[in-house]
């Protein structure tokens, strides 16, 4: 598994729906094809809004974690 | 995805607002194009003098409900006008203000915050939501 080197972070942490996605959906908008976003959030429907985003817009989910509340993704722009 | 999201927004309330501002930042987010049309208490409240006001609850929230939407507020919650200016810098989202509204409120395009894009009629509206969803709130 190559390293993944992280383009941009994106931390929506104590953030409510539907920003954490808005300001992914922002992000994927800068950087270039191909790299990687990470997003932390603690909104609990995330998990299933982040999927739904990625299957939606093409934008791969590589993988996804939570540690004690935030949840964390790291997604690569198609 | 490509189908657009055409919101008919009649209700003024906070809450009524920031459920719209919602749906519209999350198609925005998808890629959906979103038409807002803007009636009655809806366009009143993008008056440019009363934007930023509190324009009150349904009804249905009562104490309870006006104790909640503060808590959320306090937590940091952005406002349905910066949802909604979001949305706009993020996607593709026309806001329009009825002409028979405009009408009835004695308003002028100039009244307007910034947010509404235009004024128009129905017909235009229906026109540019072709086979998309009409949402009316």
């Amino acid at each position: 598994m190559p390293v993944i080197e992280i383009s941009q972070t994106v931390d929506a942490r104590g953030l409510s729906c539907p920003m954490p996605i808005v300001k992914t959906a922002q992000a994927a908008k800068v950087v270039p094809s191909g790299a990687y976003l990470e997003l932390f959030a603690t909104d609990a429907g995330s998990t299933k809004d982040v999927a739904a985003w990625c299957k939606a817009t093409g934008n791969e989910l590589i993988e996804q974690s939570s540690d004690d509340a935030v949840f964390r993704f790291v997604i690569r722009r198609k | 995805m490509d189908d657009s999201l055409n919101l008919v927004l009649f209700s003024g309330t906070d809450d009524k607002l920031q459920a719209a501002a919602v749906l519209t930042a999350g198609a925005a987010a998808l890629g959906k194009p979103v038409h807002i049309f803007l009636q009655y208490w809806a366009l009143d409240s993008f008056r440019s003098d009363r934007v930023g006001a509190d324009h009150g609850l349904a009804p249905e929230a009562g104490p309870a409900g006006r104790a909640a939407v503060d808590a959320l507020a306090a937590d940091g919650q952005a406002s349905w006008a910066e949802t909604l200016r979001q949305a706009k810098d993020l996607g593709e989202v026309d806001i329009q203000a009825c002409s028979l509204s405009m009408d009835l409120l004695k308003l002028e395009p100039t009244d307007l915050d910034p947010l509404v894009d235009g004024v128009e009629g129905v017909t235009a509206f229906y026109l540019n939501a072709g086979e998309g969803q009409i949402v009316f709130i």
